[in-house]
C-alpha cells in the first residue's frame, strides 16, 4: 500500500497548495517541475511533494510550504524551481527571494507561523489546512480523522450526539445562523410519513460574489464534511444523504468523489459502517449554478429533479423536506465543524467566541485588500483585526471605506464600525449579516450607489421570478439606482427606494427576495450623502460613475510638464480633445463620451476629473 | 483495502501518523543536520544523507529530524554532520563515512553517548531559520 512507503523516510515534505486559486496560477505545473528537479538531483527518496488544499494566502499564490521547518515560499513560477531545489532541498540554503516580504518592509519572513496573515487565525473547520493531501484518506485518518465517528457510533446514543451539538452552541454557517443542535433535534423528533425515511443534505451551493469558503473546504478536506454528515445521520436516523455542489466547482467535485469512494472502500460509508450495523451513504448532486438553489426549499426541489424554485415555509425541511420526509440540511462549513465538536466536546467549542455566537467562522477576504485569501477566525474578533492585522490593510495606501458582508443579502459596514466584534447579532444590528462568510473590502474609489446597483443587478439576475415582489421589485429598484448613476436621479427617488425596499423585504417568498434590498438599505443608512450628491449635484464623489464625471485638462500641467504631448488627443475616440504640440490641450465637453481614456493615458496628471 | 473494523481503523491511524508528524511542527528528541555545501557534496555528503535516512527508517526512529544546511566553513573536514539532542549542545562530526555515520546514530542518537573520536567539537552555527 502506498501509505506504507510514502511519508516515512522522507526528510522534507513539500506542501504545494493545490486549491483552485493556486491551480489556476499553475500549481500543478510547479508540482511537476518540483518532482522533475528532485528526481534529477536524486532526492526522490528524501523529499516528498504533497499537493494540499487551499493554504489560505491566495494573494501570494502559487504557494509552497516546506516541512518540518514550516518555511513559506510564495509567488512561485516554474523557472524558480531548479534554483530552489538545488539551493534549499539539496544544499540546505533556504532561498530568501522566494519568501514573503510584507508590503512596506524589507526583510522576508521565512516561517509561516510568523506571518501576520496566519497569526490571528484559529483553525477548526480548516484544521487540516495545508497538512494533508485531500485525495488520501489515510492522511485524514492520521490527523485523527474518523475518531469522532467511532466515538459517535460506539459510545454515544443519538440523543447524546444532539446534546453535544446543542452544548457547543454551533449555529448554521450558511447564513441564517439557526442553532444547529435545535435543527437536529427537530429532525430526530419528527416522525417520517414517508416510510421511516429521513434525509441529510450538505448545502454547497455557494453563490455569493467573491465567496469561496465552501469550495475551498470541499477541495481541501472533503472527509471532514463526510465525517460530519455520517455523525449527523446517526443522530437523526437518516440513511441517505446528498451533497449539493455547483458544477462550476470541478476540483471540489473531483476531490469529493475521490473521498466518497475511499470512505466507501474503508467501510466508513455504506452498509454496516465500521461493523456497527449503521447504514448511511452519500450521493453527489451537481447544481447548475442558480443562486436561488442555495435557499433550502429551492435546493430540495432541485435535488428532486424539479425547477429550482423556493416554496413558502412552514413546513420547514426539518418537518417535510426532500420527498416530503424530514430533512436535515446544513452548510458545508457547519458539517466540517461537527467531528471536532464530537471529539473535543461541545463545551470546548463553546469556550471560543461570544455569548451568542460560538466557535470560529471562515471568511473569504476579497476586494481592495492586501492579503486576499481564506481565513478562519474566532467569533468576536473585530473587523479591524481581520482587515488590518490579518488582511494587511488597503493597497496603495488608500482609505478604507466599507466592508460588504453577507453577499447580496448582506450590507456595507462603514469605517465607524471597524471595531465591531463580529458575531451573528452584531452584524445584523449593523444592518448587514454574517451570511456564508464573504467579505468584500472597499476603498475610497468605490461608489456606494454603484455597489448597491451591482448587488441588485445580481439578485435581479438570480431571482427565480416566482414571486412578484422579488421579480418586479428588484428590477424597479435597480432601474432607479441606474438612473442615479447616470445623473438622472430625482428628489423622490430615495423615498421610493426605501418604500420598495421595505415592501420587498416584507412580502417576498424566500430569503433571496427578503434580503435583496439590504445592500441598498445599509448604504442608505451609512452613505446617504453619497446618494444625495448623485441626485442633487449630479456628481459621484468616488468618480466611479463615469457618466457624472467631467474631464478637463489643466493647461499649466499640460503645457509645462507635458509640453502638449498630444497623447490624449490621439487616443480620444470621439475627437473631443483639441490642441497641438506645444499647445495646451482642451476637452470639448459636448463631444466627450466620458470614457476616461485621456485620464488613463496622460503621463503628467494633467487630466482632471470632477 | 477491505472494509475496516474499529480496531483496524485505529491500527491504520497509528501507521499513517508517521506520514503527517513531520508536518505538524512537533517536538523531536534529536536532530541530525548533514552539511550539504558544494564542498560537502563533493566529499560525499549525499552518501552520508542517504545513510542517515536509511538508518532511521531501518531502526524505525520516529523522533529524529533530518535536515541539511550549507557549507559549515571547514571544507577540508567534510563530509560533516551535526547531531543535536534536545536540551543538549550540538556536536559536530567530521570526515564522515557511511560506517562512521551508522556508529554515530547507534551510539549518540540512540544511545545518547557522544562519539568523541569523530567529533570536531561541541557547538554549532545556527541552522534553523525560525530561531533567527
Amino acid at each position: 500500500m502506498e501509505a506504507k512507503t510514502k511519508g516515512t523516510g522522507y526528510r522534507l515534505h513539500l506542501m504545494v497548495c493545490a486549491g483552485t486559486g493556486c491551480v489556476s496560477n499553475h500549481a500543478f505545473e510547479i508540482k511537476a517541475a518540483l518532482e522533475k528537479e528532485i528526481a534529477r538531483h536524486g532526492l526522490d527518496k528524501e523529499v516528498l511533494v504533497v499537493p494540499t488544499g487551499c493554504n489560505g494566502f491566495c494573494e501570494r499564490g502559487p504557494l509552497l510550504v516546506v516541512q518540518p521547518d514550516n518555511i513559506f515560499y510564495q509567488q512561485l513560477t516554474e523557472k524558480d524551481i531548479p534554483h530552489l531545489v538545488e539551493e534549499h532541498f539539496l544544499k540546505g540554503r533556504p532561498v530568501k527571494k522566494l519568501m514573503y516580504t510584507p508590503p512596506d518592509e524589507k526583510t522576508p519572513v521565512p516561517v509561516l507561523s510568523d506571518i501576520a496573515f496566519f497569526k490571528g487565525q484559529v483553525l477548526i473547520a480548516l484544521r487540516n489546512r495545508g497538512l494533508i493531501d485531500p485525495e488520501k484518506i489515510d492522511e485524514y485518518i492520521a490527523r485523527d480523522g474518523y475518531v469522532a465517528l467511532t466515538k459517535a457510533l460506539t459510545e454515544m446514543a443519538p440523543e447524546d450526539i444532539i446534546d453535544e451539538v446543542m452544548i457547543s452552541g454551533l449555529r448554521g454557517r450558511g447564513g441564517a445562523g439557526f442553532p444547529t443542535g435545535m435543527k437536529w433535534k427537530y429532525v430526530r423528533e419528527t416522525a417520517s410519513t414517508n416510510g421511516d425515511k429521513k434525509y441529510l443534505i450538505c448545502n454547497g451551493d455557494e453563490g455569493d460574489p467573491g465567496a469561496f469558503m465552501d469550495r475551498s473546504l470541499l477541495e481541501a478536506d472533503p472527509h471532514s464534511v463526510i465525517e460530519g454528515m455520517v455523525i449527523g445521520a446517526r443522530a437523526v436516523g437518516a440513511h441517505e444523504g446528498f451533497v449539493y455542489v455547483r458544477n462550476e466547482y470541478p476540483l471540489a467535485l473531483h476531490r469529493l468523489n475521490v473521498a466518497l469512494n475511499q470512505a466507501r472502500e474503508y467501510g466508513l460509508l455504506g452498509k454496516n459502517i465500521l461493523g456497527t450495523g449503521f447504514d448511511f451513504d452519500i450521493k453527489v448532486h451537481r447544481g447548475a449554478g442558480a443562486f436561488v438553489c442555495g435557499e433550502e426549499t429551492a435546493l430540495i426541489a432541485s435535488v428532486e429533479g424539479r425547477l429550482g424554485e423556493p416554496r413558502p415555509r412552514p413546513p420547514y425541511p426539518a418537518q417535510s423536506g426532500l420527498w416530503d420526509s424530514p430533512t436535515l440540511i446544513n452548510n458545508v462549513e457547519t458539517w466540517a465543524n461537527i467531528p471536532v465538536i464530537i471529539s473535543r466536546g461541545g463545551k470546548w467549542y463553546a469556550s471560543i467566541g461570544t455569548i451568542t455566537s460560538k466557535g470560529t467562522k471562515v471568511f473569504s477576504l476579497v476586494g481592495k485588500i492586501n492579503n486576499t485569501g481564506l481565513v478562519e477566525v474566532p467569533m468576536g474578533i473585530t473587523l479591524r483585526q481581520i482587515i488590518y492585522d490579518i488582511g494587511g490593510g488597503i493597497p496603495e495606501g488608500k482609505e478604507f471605506k466599507a466592508v460588504q458582508t453577507g453577499g447580496p443579502s448582506g450590507g456595507c459596514i462603514p469605517k465607524e464600525k471597524l471595531d465591531l466584534p463580529i458575531d451573528f447579532e452584531s452584524l445584523t444590528e449593523a444592518g448587514s449579516m454574517m451570511g456564508s462568510g464573504g467579505m468584500v473590502v472597499m476603498d475610497e474609489d468605490t461608489c456606494m450607489v454603484d455597489i448597491a446597483r451591482y448587488f441588485l443587478s445580481f439578485t435581479q439576475d438570480e431571482s427565480c421570478g416566482k414571486c412578484t415582489p422579488c421579480r418586479e421589485g428588484t428590477k424597479a429598484m435597480h432601474d432607479i439606482l441606474t438612473r442615479m448613476t447616470e445623473g438622472k436621479g430625482t428628489e423622490g427617488d430615495l423615498v421610493l427606494l426605501e418604500q420598495l425596499a421595505h415592501s420587498i423585504k416584507d412580502s417576498a417568498l424566500c430569503g433571496l427576495g427578503n434580503t435583496a434590498p439590504n445592500p441598498v438599505l445599509t448604504t442608505l443608512r451609512y452613505f446617504r450623502n453619497e446618494y444625495e450628491t448623485h441626485i442633487r449635484d449630479k456628481k459621484c464623489p468616488a468618480h466611479a460613475c463615469r457618466q457624472l464625471n467631467v474631464y478637463t485638462i489643466d493647461p499649466d500641467a499640460c503645457l509645462n510638464k507635458g509640453r502638449g504631448c498630444g497623447l490624449c488627443r490621439r487616443n480620444c475616440a470621439s475627437d473631443a480633445i483639441i490642441g497641438d504640440k506645444g499647445v495646451a490641450h482642451r476637452v470639448i465637453q459636448e463631444k466627450c463620451i466620458k470614457c476616461a481614456v485621456c485620464y488613463d493615458v496622460c503621463n503628467f496628471n494633467a487630466v482632471k476629473v470632477e | 483495502m477491505p472494509r475496516l473494523t474499529i480496531e483496524e481503523l485505529q491500527k491504520l491511524r497509528e501507521k499513517a501518523r508517521k506520514t503527517v508528524t513531520l508536518r505538524e511542527g512537533g517536538q523531536y528528541r534529536a536532530k541530525i543536520n548533514v552539511h550539504m555545501g558544494t564542498c560537502g557534496i563533493a566529499a560525499g555528503a549525499r552518501e552520508i544523507m542517504s545513510t542517515v535516512i536509511a538508518e532511521i527508517e531501518q531502526r524505525d526512529l520516529k523522533d529524529v529530524l533530518v535536515t541539511n544546511s550549507g557549507c559549515a566553513g571547514l571544507c577540508s573536514k567534510e563530509p560533516m554532520a551535526t547531531v543535536e539532542l534536545t536540551g543538549h549542545a550540538p556536536v559536530k562530526y567530521i570526515e564522515l563515512t557511511p560506517q562512521k555515520t551508522k556508529e554515530i546514530i547507534d551510539k549518540h542518537v540512540v544511545g545518547g553517548q557522544i562519539l568523541a573520536k569523530y567529533a570536531l567539537g561541541i557547538g554549532s552555527e545556527k541552522t534553523d531559520l525560525s530561531k533567527e
